[in-house]
């Protein structure tokens, strides 16, 4: 269990970081960003990965941020998850997020593990590219074309494979302010706490003189990258949010899903009965917290 | 060949330079170039926490950094807990031997070092707090129990040693 040999750099800036991963990747090296460590250190161990070099950017510290922008919360991409969980502006302006957040692993790992890793590393168990779906984040990437923005609906490709090109840095991930009244919540079922989940879901409910205007409804651990469950979303609309139509919503969600993923602790009908179960939860835990 | 790199790290209060190479993780950097074999390696992909130190305070897998990572850092290790001067036991150490927090010890140093951090950000948490913060470490021993019990205890004799 010892990493493979690799050459390693710490640019001190983003803009050596970016100027060195385009080099490396035209003189053919393999070259893989290092951000926190708490996904790709056990790759390297395993030597599922074994990149020539690794390029660093714990010594960036422009990357490392938490602030609020017009309506927004912009997060740095080295930004830890420990300082996410921290922060009040995060947990007042976007609940969501933050409940999000103190699921991911244990404190050890959240207190190395950087809000934009898990983004990039799109793991197809991780709450937050549900979470990126249901708000519809925005993220930034530098690359050696200059800057550009990838929606959520954009970024997650397929199981650990985003749109970021090999030579690109994420470098912010943009969250909208929760608006207020609007209910929301996450839920998932992991064997051990701080686990990766087997199966979860997350939600957000906007109501409008009673019925549901707006529902944004996403799985995660059951299909290659997370998924929104557009049918039981549009069945929500102009409904009252009343015990039996979220219980429909929910079967409704459970049913859509492809076939989910199969493993020794979850088969596929386990993971599809976990989602109808979390989704009635998710829906009806925020539509008590929505006004 | 990969080019090794030149590092400082201060360990328990002590400075260390060292030339290593970039693939040698925290945790082996401890053991085999500073012979601190207090800090415990067992899983070696992020599972156990049984070589949980704090990197600047904060608890961290050792075997989840590079050494090159933790180049200018502050890392503190279970041989940091006894008092220099006096070779007192520290009061999380003397409270997991009274209250049974250990039976073949494997875990011990990983469980006290992530107890260190709870107990500096919280002098008096909740059983659930404590279940919440040590979740990240696993004993095959004890049941945990008696470590829930050391760790309240611990933090009783911080608060009393506080209020004295
Ligand atoms: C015991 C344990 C439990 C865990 N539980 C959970 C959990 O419950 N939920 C969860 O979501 N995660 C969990 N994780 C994973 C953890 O959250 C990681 O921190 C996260 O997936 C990656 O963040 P990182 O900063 O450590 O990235 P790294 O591990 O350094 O990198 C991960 C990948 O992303 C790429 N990358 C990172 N940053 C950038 C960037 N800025 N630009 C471009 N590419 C980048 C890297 O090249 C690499 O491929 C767990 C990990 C462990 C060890
Ligand atoms: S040895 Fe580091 S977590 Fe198991
Ligand atoms: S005391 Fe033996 S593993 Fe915990």
């Amino acid at each position: 269990m010892k990493p493979a040999s690799f050459d390693y750099h710490a640019p001190p800036t983003l803009a050596e970081a970016v100027e060195l991963m385009a080099r490396l990747h035209e003189e053919g090296v393999d070259a893989k960003i290092l951000a926190g460590g708490q996904s790709l250190m056990p790759m390297l161990a395993m030597r599922v990965a074994r990149p020539e070099v690794l390029v660093d950017l714990g010594k960036i510290k422009s990357l490392d941020y938490i602030r609020e922008e017009s309506g927004a919360i912009a997060i740095g991409a080295m930004t830890s998850k420990r300082a996410a969980e921290a922060s009040a502006l995060i947990e007042r302006q976007q609940p969501l997020f933050h409940a999000a957040t103190k699921l991911v692993g244990h404190r050890q790992i959240r207190n190395r593990g950087s809000v934009g890793g898990s983004f990039a590393h799109a793991d197809p168990a991780s709450e937050y590219p549900a979470v990126a779906l249901v708000l519809d984040i925005v993220f930034k990437a530098v690359g050696p074309e200059g800057e550009r923005t990838i929606p959520a609906g954009d970024f997650f490709v397929t199981y650990m494979t985003t749109s970021l090109e090999s030579t690109e840095v994420l470098t912010e991930v943009r969250l909208p302010v929760l608006p207020a009244g609007t209910g929301w919540a996450i839920q998932e079922f992991a064997r051990r706490n701080g686990d990766l989940a087997l199966a979860g879901v997350a939600t957000t409910l906007k109501l409008a003189a009673g019925v549901c205007a707006d529902v944004r409804l996403a799985a995660f651990g059951v299909n290659a990258t997370a998924v929104r469950l557009t049918g039981a979303e549009e069945f929500l609309r102009g409904k009252r949010p009343d015990r039996a139509v979220l219980a429909q919503a929910a079967a409704m969600a459970a049913n859509d899903l492809d076939e989910p993923m199969s493993c020794v602790h979850a088969s596929a009908d386990y993971r599809r009965h976990l989602i109808r179960v979390l989704a009635e939860r998710c829906l009806l835990e925020a539509a008590a917290r929505a006004i | 060949m990969t080019t090794k790199q030149r590092i400082c790290i201060t360990v328990n209060g002590v400075r260390h330079e060292r030339e290593v190479e970039p693939r040698l993780t925290l945790v082996d950097f401890l053991r085999h170039e500073l012979y601190l074999g207090g800090t415990h390696v067992g899983c070696e992909h992020g599972i156990c926490g049984v070589c949980t130190v704090l990197i600047d305070g904060r608890s961290a897998r050792s075997c989840l950094a590079l050494a090159v990572q933790a180049d200018g850092c502050d890392v503190t290790t279970v041989e940091g807990l006894r008092d220099g001067a006096t070779a007192q036991l520290h009061p999380i150490q003397q409270a997991f031997v009274e209250a049974h927090g250990l039976q073949c010890g494997f875990c011990t140093p990983g469980f006290m070092m992530t107890t260190l951090e709870l107990l500096t950000e919280n002098a008096d948490p909740s059983d659930d707090e404590i279940k919440e913060a040590l979740g990240g470490n696993l004993c095959r021993c004890t049941g945990y129990e008696s470590i829930i019990a050391s760790v309240r205890l611990a933090a009783r004799r911080l608060r009393e040693q506080q209020g004295a």
